[in-house]
């Protein structure tokens, strides 16, 4: 349905309590559970669950967006991207300190269960978007 | 006039520092409204991007999910009631606790159990006095409920609705909430929806003849997909009616307090003028007092001369 000629994608990151951010792009790069997908204009519908990572924007002025993302979704219809996710935190927003602590807490808790190695990845997602920013 | 002016002045005085309290409650509830309000539209777009991926999911595979089948036989119905943690609201808690027996009465006669889940102080105080069983009840947010709240809400509403017969948890086959959806300023009005199972969503838009609707990917699998949208989506649905119930709460109570100082400022208005109109009786009063006192004085001179 896209017209040939626009070639730019309509991206919108969205966290559970707000609109982080949005605009124009040519280029998103995030990690579903499969693996980590590039979308670039024009590409088919997709639909797909992504877990805690980093997600990457090229925006059409050539800047580089970076977000950090808990588990959520990714979709990709009529050059529309959207990717949810309950929390998400744009890279300067991030502040790197607390984020190592952070890490630090999650790593010594000791706990081996899921939700403790959720907050690992979550961790080192938000460390690796405000260390990328930086 | 049974009270002296000394009393009615202090009756005045009361009155006047009680005015004080509900004008500044009015102002707060006022300023916060349009916090609330905010949040209820920075909350938006997420809960628009789900409802899209959902009619999505739903509208391009024939997939069935646990969160969307319809039991055969309902038995039990679970209800989650949303009210406020403090009161001073007007009849915002009381309409929406009012709509939940409503429900609860008609579920009742349809021959289901029902288990009672309910946020805030007031429900939970509701029940307690009377007795009733509530499973959980979570409360301290009411009046800026965060998503976290939301999803633990949810996560738990939805255990017990995928609980097996059998197992510890209690199973229900229904979910409703009773919340109180925000209108306007003016104009707040308790709802009953039912949460799960979930009903067919509006689609995103009907397919238009001849126009070809996206086909969409699914990765892992449209099952997966679906596994993770529904539950959230879900959550999402919990957070806007707090959300909501939020806005509502506050602007019930500016309301609340706004019609209290109003009916002070009444009061004291009638306390003034009771407490002049005894000043003037107690002068009068004295005047003829003093007045027949000087008469008998010039009677009694008149009388030994």
């Amino acid at each position: 349905m896209a017209d040939a000629g626009d070639s730019v994608l309509q991206v919108e990151l969205v966290a559970a309590d707000r609109l982080v951010w949005s605009g124009q792009a040519t280029m998103v790069i995030a990690r579903t559970t499969e693996g980590d997908v590039g979308i670039l204009p024009n590409h088919a519908p997709l639909l797909s669950s992504i877990i805690e990572g980093v997600v990457d924007v090229q925006t059409v002025e050539g800047e580089t967006w970076v977000a950090a993302v808990d588990a959520g979704f990714l979709s990709v219809a009529d050059n529309r991207v959207s990717i949810l996710s309950e929390r998400a935190e744009m890279s300067h927003e991030i502040d790197l300190e607390k984020a190592r602590q952070d890490l630090e807490r999650a790593k010594s808790s000791g706990e081996d269960d899921d939700a403790a190695q959720e907050a690992v990845r979550r961790a080192e997602a938000r460390i690796r978007a405000a260390e990328r920013a930086s | 006039m049974a009270l002296s002016v000394r009393e009615y002045r202090a009756r005045i005085k009361s009155t006047e520092s009680m005015k004080k309290i509900t004008r500044a409650m009015e102002l707060i509830a006022a300023s916060r409204i349009i916090k609330a309000q905010q949040r209820a539209q920075a909350a938006a777009p997420y809960a628009r991007e789900l409802t899209r991926a959902v009619s999505a999911v739903a509208t391009f595979s024939n997939v069935d999910h646990a969160l969307t089948l319809e039991p055969e036989n309902p038995k039990k119905a679970a209800i989650l009631i949303v009210t406020s943690d403090r009161g001073l609201a007007g009849a915002y808690s009381s309409s929406v606790l009012k709509e939940a027996e409503r429900l609860i009465e008609k579920l009742k006669g349809e021959g289901k159990d029902v288990d009672l889940y309910t946020s805030g102080r007031k429900a939970e105080a509701y029940f307690k006095f009377r007795q009733r069983r509530v499973v959980q009840s979570w409360t301290g947010f009411s009046d800026q409920p965060t998503y976290d709240v939301a999803a633990e809400i949810g996560a738990t509403l939805i255990a017990t609705f995928l609980a097996e017969e059998g197992d510890d948890l209690a199973d229900v086959d229904e979910v409703h909430v009773v919340y109180t959806r925000f209108r306007s300023m003016l104009s707040q009005e308790p709802t009953a929806v039912r949460l799960l199972p979930l009903e067919v969503v509006e689609g995103t838009e009907p397919p238009e003849a001849g126009d070809l609707l996206p086909l969409y990917e699914f990765e892992p699998s449209p099952s997966d997909v679906l596994d993770s949208l529904l539950p959230r989506y879900v959550q999402s649905r919990i957070f806007f009616a707090l959300l909501q119930a939020a806005a509502s709460e506050l602007a019930a109570r500016q309301k609340a307090m706004k019609s209290a100082t109003d009916n002070a400022d009444e009061l004291i208005k009638k306390y003034k003028r009771i407490a002049n109109q005894a000043r003037q009786a107690g002068i009068t009063q004295e005047i003829s007092e003093i007045v027949g006192g000087v008469n008998a004085l010039a009677d009694a001179q008149a009388g030994s001369e």
